[in-house]
């Protein structure tokens, strides 16, 4: 703090007078807090979605323990859970405030806010050669929205009928109706306000990334010679702008039923608590699922398609070689964003929708796997016959790959009307979203938080805590989701706190009693992760070189510790694509360098 | 905190800090060894785990086969005719996305491994081919194809109209349990109304057996007495299906949205309250002969709800006894229809469900019933 005050005392003076560049009469406040620097903002979202990201997988360990051993108590958890773990017990009411919860946290405040709130706004202006954001404002607003709804979400696990407790997909009428589950009385409320601000926070992002892509890059950087990073997250902001509005609306509706009185969803309920029926008629239960549903898709994606860049990006920089089928891999993104939007029904096979609609998403939805295949076959041709170095980013985006196929591929499976009959909410979905979209765009983020750490921090991440960080995570998620495959297969319904009284599913006692214990180990070396993260801030090897990585992009340009304004001086001229490796026997020409006079053609 | 705990709470955080120390060493040996050294010492070991990785997950993923395969329902045969269909499309699944998974899986750790750096390789400057890649375009939409038209095929087999001779039996979900209806002897279902139901007189599901008027947000509603409804048989213990006879299910719910998943039979369908929807299926074998099919003298064939329900979601189970034509009507005949004319008083029916004590303060709708 008093450090800051110095700062400000030293600088105030000198910089009264300056504009634009160095833009800075900074106090602590304004600096750390309520800063309008990019590089700032995507710290904070990358703090921020990683308090949150260890919040929402311990939730997991703790109904992972429930899970694994059902018959058994554990004193302790009623040390920190108080009533919601009597006698060491976790209550059901407990166990599903737990998992919707851990959804709710990590599809939307980890994987949406923390991943592309950090690399969008990290990666944009320094890629593009811009000093900021569009309107720094706004993505400072951004982020103070993304803090207001996560602090409701947190606030809502500590009022008295505890938070909202059905499901992270929320559909009513058990989300309406306090009187059908505790869970959805002031906690979804709760609940509510913070993801409408979350939504908020979401469009003031979106609409900064994708003003910033197109208005604000440098002289020379033409959208094809973005690199593929950038594509992503321009995407991603695109999915987010058009799809956010249409959950939003699901939530005002909802909000209305719940305490205006209104029938959108209601209709013909008894509720056998209270012993009434409610004067609800001609409402629809389905309704809310098509709107929450047309944001939930494309939601996936936007979760996803940032990995996608960063992997593409990492695999080509550690390979020494440029992206295989840059102009494919644009394509690719392009179409998985138009398609994100026509297949949200694939979820709601088994809701009564009319068969020959959901023949028509059948269709759509196996389209999507054309792009992904094409992504998948270039990410491997751009590894073949590489020269690859295996430094900690670099590892992860191969775990990345290796995820996405393997999830990518039990998507067909679902995706299918015919077989998701038997799949739908059963453990084979489980195993199949938490490989494609959970642990793979984890993979994605991890690689850019080590690949992007040096530029982020001016230093590095311990290699070896991060290589054994690498492969325990890698083996660990797949000893704990391939197995959920045949679990699904015996047709086990996810969302059951205990499986003991049912005869078609108690086989799997010993296994879940070794995907807890996988799990717990996983979540432990995250802690290590973390440590070395916060570690590495303050005491990490100091990056000595403007380039360690050898990089042809424009933010390895930028100071070791790049100001507000990312460059001295004049922003630097764009003059090829961002993937010129190993080209006429240079390991690399930066973006920067004029093509030569007797350079090849690509 | 119990002493195990803190016992437990200690070993993990030493074995962070061993790992941390074993971590900042080696990054100190790296310093004295020069940067290259270690980096390309690192390089080779990461290398070398990723064709290890690659060999004892090929390994894991046989293994895992060997043990869990026998815990799934694909060992014996689907227990109704849609379910072999969508056996079948399973396999085809299986096969095609198994080649894809086998190949890229083994590209990927084997080219990771293969080119790892080295100072004399140098990188292949290969930036596109349009060839490569209108290949893996095309193959991909065309296996893709493939699984459309087989999976359209067996979706619209499955989903289509229910034959002629299908029996109808109507199930509707509430918190937390399944209640199923018989359209009795007329063979048709009497008209039901949400604001009937009335559990302490024995009318879960609010059918109209008497001439009522209901008052309702719209005004009162006169409801006149659906005499169809007389003979239909509610019943919570069991739904009983006979053997080769196909049956349509009428499905809805009571307050949230559940849904009747039968792993068996490889069907499921949601229960949405205001909105009915239906599926249809044959059942292959009675509950005895899956006994000996399976090989366990426990079987049933359990009603799973499949959409999150509330706190009692994971108790939400339904039976259904599949039976010989025969069985079929000895118990259809054991069966007393629900509507009770002479009883009609509240404190001489039976309390069906164990809300009795909640029924005191039963709302309008009863009062109104009463008062007739």
């Amino acid at each position: 703090m008093s450090h800051g005050h110095a700062e400000v005392l030293t600088t105030h003076d000198v910089h009264h007078d300056e504009h634009g560049v160095h833009h800075h009469h900074q106090s602590f406040i304004s600096k750390y807090v309520f800063s309008q620097d990019h590089k700032i903002i995507a710290k904070q979202f990358l703090i921020t979605g990683m308090i949150w990201a260890i919040i929402g997988g311990l939730m997991s360990v703790l109904f992972r323990l429930q899970l694994g051993y059902p018959d058994q108590t554990f004193p302790w958890l009623e040390d920190i859970l108080g009533n919601w773990a009597k006698g060491g017990k976790i209550t059901p009411e407990n166990y599903y405030a737990l998992v919707t919860m851990h959804g709710t946290i990590l599809v939307f405040f980890v994987l949406t806010g923390g991943l592309s709130g950090t690399f969008a706004n990290f990666l944009i202006p320094l890629q593009i050669g811009a000093r900021d954001m569009a309107s720094p404002m706004m993505n400072m607003l951004s982020y103070w929205f993304f803090f207001g709804g996560s602090i409701v979400m947190l606030s809502s696990l500590f009022i008295q009928t505890g938070p909202f407790s059905g499901g992270w997909t929320a559909y009513p009428p058990l989300s309406a109706l306090g009187d059908a589950s505790p869970g959805s009385k002031t906690g979804m409320d709760l609940w509510i306000t913070a993801m409408a601000m979350f939504v908020v926070s979401s469009l003031l992002g979106g609409l900064n990334y994708v003003s910033t892509v197109l208005n604000l890059r440098t002289k020379g950087m033409s959208m094809t010679r973005l690199p593929l990073t950038i594509w992503a997250l321009f995407f991603t902001a695109v999915l987010g702008i058009l799809s956010f509005p249409v959950l939003l609306s699901g939530f005002i509706l909802l909000l209305f039923d719940r305490h205006g009185g209104t029938s959108f969803y209601l209709s013909d309920i008894y509720i056998a608590a209270t012993n009434t029926a409610l004067p609800n008629e001609g409402g629809s239960a389905i309704l809310y699922q098509h709107l929450f549903w047309f944001l939930g898709h494309p939601e996936v994606y936007i979760i996803l398609l940032p990995a996608m860049g960063m992997a593409s990006e990492i695999l080509s920089v550690n390979s020494r070689k440029p992206i295989f089928g840059y102009m494919a891999m644009v394509g690719s993104l392009f179409a998985i964003t138009i398609l994100a939007f026509l297949v949200w029904a694939h979820h709601m096979f088994v809701t009564g929708l009319n068969p020959f609609l959901g023949s028509v998403f059948v269709l759509l939805t196996l389209l999507i796997a054309v792009p992904s295949a094409i992504k998948v076959f270039n990410w491997l041709t751009t590894i073949w016959k590489a020269n690859i170095k295996f430094t900690p980013g670099m590892v992860f985006a191969l775990g990345f790959v290796s995820l996405f196929i393997s999830g990518g591929l039990t998507g067909i499976f679902l995706g299918n009307s015919t077989l998701d009959i038997h799949l739908h909410d059963t453990y084979f979905v489980i195993a199949h979203f938490h490989i494609v979209m959970g642990v793979s765009a984890f993979f994605g983020m991890f690689a850019g938080i080590y690949h992007w750490f040096p530029k982020m921090y001016g230093r590095y991440m311990n290699s070896t805590l991060a290589y054994i960080h690498f492969w325990v995570t890698l083996v660990g998620a797949y000893l704990i989701f391939w197995p959920m495959h045949y679990e699904g297969l015996a047709g086990m319904p996810r969302r059951y706190l205990d499986y003991s009284n049912w005869a078609s599913f108690n086989q799997f006692g010993d296994l879940n009693k070794f995907i807890s214990t996988v799990a717990i180990i996983v979540f432990a070396t995250q802690l290590l992760f973390v440590f070395n993260f916060f570690y590495s801030i303050f005491k990490g090897r100091k990056v000595t070189t403007m380039n360690p990585w050898g990089a042809t992009t424009l933010e390895w340009t930028a100071p070791i510790r790049p100001g507000h304004g990312n460059w001295e001086g004049e922003i630097p001229e764009v003059h090829r694509w961002a993937y010129d490796y190993s080209k006429d026997g240079r390991d690399f020409i930066p973006q920067t360098e004029p093509i030569g006079p007797n350079e090849s053609h690509h | 905190m119990t002493t195990t705990g803190v016992f437990l709470l200690a070993i993990l955080a030493l074995g962070f800090l061993i790992t941390f120390q074993i971590a900042k060493a080696s990054e100190y040996v790296s310093v004295l060894k020069g940067e290259k050294k270690a980096f390309e010492q690192n390089n080779r070991i990461n290398g070398f785990l990723m064709v290890v990785f690659l060999v004892l997950g090929l390994i894991g993923v046989y293994m895992c086969n060997e043990a869990l395969y026998p815990k799934t329902l694909m060992t014996h045969p689907s227990a109704s005719d849609h379910g072999e269909n969508i056996d079948t499309m399973l396999k085809i699944t299986l096969l095609i996305t198994g080649i894809v998974f086998f190949i890229t899986q083994i590209l990927l750790f084997w080219f990771a491994y293969k080119y790892q750096y080295s100072e004399k390789r140098k990188a292949f400057y290969y930036p596109h081919n349009n060839k490569l890649e209108v290949l893996w375009t095309t193959v991909p939409a065309i296996t893709l194809c493939l699984l459309v038209g087989f999976g359209l095929y067996y979706w619209f087999k499955i989903t289509g109209e229910a034959p002629e001779n299908a029996m109808r039996v109507e199930i509707t979900g509430r918190q937390f349990g399944w209640i199923y209806r018989y359209p009795g002897k007329d063979n048709t279902f009497g008209k039901k109304y949400f604001r009937m139901i009335d559990e302490a007189n024995g009318n879960m599901l609010g059918m109209i057996w008497k001439d009522s008027a209901m008052k309702t947000p719209n005004g009162v509603q006169n409801l006149k007495a659906d005499a169809s409804g007389y003979d239909d048989i509610i019943e919570t213990s069991a739904m009983y299906l006979v053997k080769g006879t196909p049956v349509k299910l009428i499905i809805n719910s009571r307050d949230v949205i559940h849904d009747v998943g039968l792993p068996h039979f490889r069907m499921k369908m949601d229960a949405v309250p205001g909105t009915p929807t239906t599926m249809w299926f044959t059942p292959k074998y009675t509950t005895e002969e899956m006994k000996k099919i399976t090989n366990n003298p426990n079987f049933e064939y359990e009603i799973a709800c499949d959409q999150m329900c509330g706190n009692g979601h994971y108790s939400m189970k339904g039976l259904i006894k599949v039976v010989t034509e025969q069985e079929y009507k000895f118990w259809l005949a054991q069966q007393k229809p629900s509507y009770k004319p002479a009883e009609a008083a509240p404190a001489a029916s039976p309390a069906p469900v164990a809300d009795t004590a909640k029924t005191a303060a039963a709302g309008t709708a009863n009062a109104v019933l009463a008062a007739k």
